[in-house]
C-alpha cells in the first residue's frame, strides 16, 4: 500500500474546512456518534425503520465526512484500497452465501427458515440478520469507493 | 380531522419550496450553488417521504441524496469548472418536449387510485398476506424489513449487486486512486499549472 500512501498528497475537493477549527473539533467528535448511529439503523433495522441500505450509507457519510476534514489521505491511511475492494465483493458474497447455504440444508435459494433447525422463524431472524449485514458492508465500501474514485482524480 | 389538514398543510409548504427550487436550481449558472441546492431538495423530499410514512425510504434519501450525493457533486466540481457555459441558443424544442412529457405523466396519473387509497389493486395483492402472516411467518415487528430481506430477497440481491456494479463501473471509468497513483506523471506535470491549490491541499492533510 506504500504507494498510495506515498502518492500526491493533493485532493481535489480542496476545502478551506481543514482549516477551520471549530470543523475540525466538532467533526472529530461528530464521526464517532455517525458510526455508532449506522451500526445502529444495521441491527436495529428489524424493528424499526433502516436497515442494511441505509446503515451503509450512514457509515460511508460519516467516513467520507472525516476524509472531508482531515484529508483523504488519513481516510485512506484507515482504510485502504484494497480492502474497500475486498469489502465492496464480500458483502454480496454474504449475501449471496446465505441463499447457498439454505439450498445446502435442502431449501431454496435465499430460503432463511431452513437456517435453524428447530424454528423457521428462527431461521428467517438469523437470514434477514446476515443478508442485511451483506448489505450494509457492500453499500458502506461501495460509497467509499466512488468517493475515492471521485476525490482521488484531479482536474486533466 | 385536524391533524389530517395539519399533514395536507406541512405537505403543501414541502411541495412548494420544492418546486420553487426546482425552478432556480434549472436558472441557476453557479454548479457549486447548484450543488448544495440539490442537497436542501433532497432534504425536502426527504421531509415529503417521512410525512407520506415512507421512513425507510426517507432515510435512504436524505443520507444519499442530502449527505453522499453532495459530495460527489462537489468531487466531480473539483474535476470540471464552476460555472455552467451559457447555451448559444435557448432550445423551445427541448422547453416543448419536456412539457408536454409532463402533462401527459400528469394526465397519466388521473387514472390512478387516490393516494392512500386502501382499495388499489397494489393493496389488494400480496400486501394483505405480508401485513397478516409476517409475523407468524418471520416473526420480526418491522414489516417493510422482512419483505425487503426474505418475501423480496431476491430482489434485493439484485439490488445489492447493482450497487456493486456501480463501484466497479466507478472504478474502470474513474480509476478509483488506483489511476492517480499510475498517472503520477500527469499529475507532476500539471502542477506546475495549479501549484497554489496543490500547495494548499499538501498542506492541510500534512
Amino acid at each position: 500500500m506504500s504507494e498510495l500512501t506515498a502518492q500526491e498528497e493533493t485532493t481535489p475537493i480542496k476545502m478551506r474546512v481543514r482549516e477551520t477549527v471549530i470543523l475540525r473539533v466538532v467533526g472529530k467528535a461528530l464521526v464517532p456518534f455517525i458510526l455508532l448511529f449506522a451500526l445502529y439503523v444495521q441491527f436495529h433495522g428489524d424493528y424499526g425503520p433502516g436497515g442494511g441500505f441505509q446503515a451503509g450509507v450512514i457509515f460511508a457519510a460519516g467516513l467520507i465526512l472525516h476524509a472531508l476534514i482531515f484529508g483523504l489521505d488519513e481516510l485512506r491511511t484507515a482504510i485502504p484500497l484494497v480492502v474497500v475492494e475486498i469489502g465492496i465483493a464480500l458483502g454480496a458474497l454474504l449475501y449471496g452465501g446465505v441463499g447457498v447455504a439454505s439450498m445446502l440444508l435442502g431449501s431454496e435459494f435465499l430460503d432463511y427458515g431452513v437456517l435453524d433447525g428447530h424454528d423457521p422463524a428462527h431461521g428467517q431472524h438469523l437470514g434477514i440478520l446476515l443478508v442485511e449485514l451483506g448489505v450494509g458492508i457492500t453499500v458502506t465500501f461501495v460509497m467509499v469507493a466512488i468517493f475515492y474514485a471521485f476525490a482521488g482524480r484531479s482536474r486533466q | 380531522m385536524g391533524e389530517q389538514v395539519m399533514g395536507s398543510v406541512i405537505e403543501g409548504v414541502l411541495f412548494l419550496f420544492m418546486i420553487v427550487l426546482a425552478i432556480y436550481i434549472a436558472r441557476l449558472r453557479s454548479l457549486f450553488a447548484a450543488a448544495m441546492l440539490f442537497g436542501i431538495f433532497s432534504l425536502l423530499a426527504a421531509g415529503m417521504q417521512t410525512m407520506m410514512d415512507a421512513v425507510d425510504v426517507a432515510f435512504t434519501e436524505a443520507a444519499v441524496g442530502a449527505g453522499i450525493s453532495t459530495v460527489l457533486f462537489l468531487g466531480a466540481l473539483g474535476l470540471t469548472t464552476s460555472e455552467e457555459t451559457r447555451p448559444v441558443h435557448y432550445r423551445f424544442t427541448g422547453l416543448f418536449v419536456v412539457t408536454a412529457t409532463g402533462l401527459l405523466l400528469a394526465w397519466g396519473t388521473l387514472d390512478m387510485p387516490a393516494y392512500g387509497d386502501p382499495n388499489a389493486p397494489i393493496h389488494q395483492h400480496v400486501a394483505p398476506h405480508y401485513l397478516d402472516d409476517s409475523t407468524a411467518e418471520i416473526g420480526i415487528p418491522n414489516v417493510v424489513t422482512s419483505v425487503l430481506a426474505s418475501y423480496r430477497g431476491y430482489d434485493t440481491f439484485g439490488e445489492t449487486t447493482v450497487v456493486l456494479t456501480a463501484a466497479v463501473g466507478a472504478f474502470l471509468l474513474l480509476g478509483g486512486g488506483a489511476l492517480s497513483a499510475r498517472s503520477g506523471r500527469d499529475e507532476d506535470h500539471e502542477e506546475a499549472d495549479s501549484s497554489g491549490d496543490s500547495a494548499a491541499g499538501g498542506e492541510g492533510s500534512a
